[in-house]
């Protein structure tokens, strides 16, 4: 099983979990984040005075798969996440030890 | 003949009145309130209403007889009616306004000396303990508010001299720019002194309110509903709206892109400016006022305050002291009879020395503002201190010295 850590843009993220649920993977976490990645962040003046934001505001998707889902799953998110502009956020896959469902005590791929 | 109340002037200035107090609360608050962090949203809010509160007990206890009463030697009004003792009861015709009933023009004047106090709050947002402005809010308006006023609007030296300030470009907002600029130099400045609205979309509301209350305040400053009152609605809306265009070709030229913020506060600028000039001037006059806040307002802004460092946080010097000026030259330049018949009129409709008066008017109240509000913001400081703890400060202020938050989100 793997945990997979979506960093996206924000207006991205209704087409995404749109394409998710096309290919079958409907249980996921969303949370609004804050980040920076190389860019280091986008410049904004007020009262004539400019600032550099250095962390934009960012959308991130946490999805736990089995293993031989994980490449489908990467392959959507690149695929209807994807700009091709400096922004677009990154993908992380970490390994999950176990998986419990609490309603029923269920363990392993089946709590998934 | 003997003044007869006039109900029509009467109904007008109970709207302008409501009007006024509209521009405070919330209007003030909220403009503030979004252009700060939001760790402080409640703060700075709060900063508002509660001078609202406490000005509008204090004016009423002693303030209009100090500002408005009788005057002796110039200086201030007498108070011969403490806790507004007999005003309602007795149904007297004001004398500035002989058509309407004194607790009237007491009352319209009340929320005058509120937004000025609550003006200067924003150059110390974020940073300064509430119980240390809780204290300066009565102290300064009596030592303050209540003397200029006087000078200016109730018969004292400024008024005898011929000073001109329609609705307040001196009393209020150059009064309150000093204010500003004295407390942020004893303050110093915030640990993030960056200007990062949180929440631009309060301030558009809260500029907005302000845009129609000040209609309240300028044209209610005619103090009935007349000629002069819709002269003055006329010049102030225009003065708003070029200040407004003026700030946003500023901002093109300087930075490439026209902002909303810009936007807002060149309306804010043009309103100012016209203010002591609004019941003196013409429609081309408003025109000029208006551009000439726009260009002084962006630059003491993006210019003087850099330059010199200090951090009057919302720009309270910057847009009121400087365009209150721009405003009170503007009128002695300006001011003419055929608008106005109870003025002889400014530098370009034959009356050179209305200028040298504006001019006197001008350091007298900046200056008397500034040392003023320099010895009481020391004493303060002194006994409960003007700041809060640096953990507060770096926390926000909404947490620790309010206990709730602005966002539950």
């Amino acid at each position: 099983m793997k945990r997979i850590l979506t960093v996206i843009r924000p207006d991205k993220l209704e087409d995404v979990k749109d394409a998710l649920e096309e290919i079958g993977c409907h249980g996921l976490t969303v949370k609004y984040v804050k980040g920076r990645g190389r860019q280091l962040g986008i410049t904004e003046s007020y009262r004539g005075h400019d600032y550099n934001v250095d962390v934009l505001p960012k959308v991130e998707i946490e999805i736990v798969a089995k293993d031989e889902d994980v490449e489908n799953i990467v392959d959507t998110i690149v695929k209807t996440g994807q700009t091709g502009y400096i922004g677009d956020g990154k993908i992380f896959i970490l390994p999950v030890e176990e998986v419990i469902r609490i309603r029923t005590g269920e363990r392993g791929e089946n709590a998934i | 003949m003997d003044p007869i109340l006039n109900s029509g002037d009467t109904a007008w200035m109970l709207i302008s009145t409501a009007l006024v107090i509209l521009m405070t609360i919330p209007g003030l608050a909220l403009f503030y309130g979004g252009l700060i962090r939001r760790e402080n949203v409640l703060n700075t809010i709060f900063l508002s209403f509660v001078t609202f509160a406490i000005v509008s007990i204090l004016w009423l206890v002693y303030g209009y007889d100090i500002a408005f009463g009788s005057d002796i030697w110039g200086i201030l009004g007498n108070l011969s009616n403490p806790f507004f003792n007999g005003i309602l009861e007795t149904k007297a015709l004001s004398t500035y306004a002989p058509t309407i009933p004194t607790s009237l023009f007491a009352v319209f004047q009340m929320t005058f000396a509120a937004i000025t106090v609550a003006l200067i709050s924003g150059a110390i947002v974020e940073r300064m303990k509430f119980s240390a402005w809780l204290t300066f809010i009565p102290v300064w308006l009596t030592l303050v508010y209540l003397p200029i006023a006087h000078w200016i609007w109730g018969g004292g030296w400024l008024y005898q001299l011929g000073a001109l300030d329609f609705a307040g470009g001196l009393v209020v907002h150059l009064n309150c720019g000093m204010a500003a600029l004295a407390l942020v130099l004893l303050m110093g400045a915030r640990k993030n002194a960056k200007l990062l609205p949180h929440h631009l979309g309060y301030s558009v509301i809260g500029a907005g309110l302000l845009w129609f209350g000040w209609f309240g305040f300028n044209a209610g400053s005619a103090l009935g509903a007349n000629d002069l009152a819709i002269s003055a609605m006329i010049v102030t809306n225009t003065s708003a709206a070029v200040g407004m265009l003026t700030w946003m070709l500023m901002d093109k030229l300087q930075t490439g892109k026209p902002t909303l913020l810009g936007a807002l506060s060149g309306v804010i600028a043009g309103l100012a400016a016209i203010t002591p000039a609004a019941g003196f001037v013409n429609f081309p006059a408003a025109l000029i006022i208006g551009f000439a806040a726009g260009i002084c307002g962006y630059m003491a802004v993006t210019h003087l305050k850099p330059r010199f460092g200090y951090d009057d946080a919302l720009d309270v010097f910057g847009i009121h002291g400087i365009c209150g000026v721009v405003g009170a030259i503007g009128a002695g330049l300006f001011a003419t009879s055929t608008i106005n018949g109870a003025i002889a009129g400014g530098l370009f409709f034959g009356n050179p020395s209305q200028l040298g008066v504006q001019l006197l008017a001008i350091a007298v109240v900046g200056a008397y503002s500034l040392v003023m509000t320099l010895i009481i913001g020391k004493v303060i400081d002194k006994t409960i201190g003007l700041r809060v703890d640096e953990d507060h400060e770096i926390e926000g202020l909404d947490i620790n010295l309010h206990e709730e938050s602005g966002y539950r989100l």
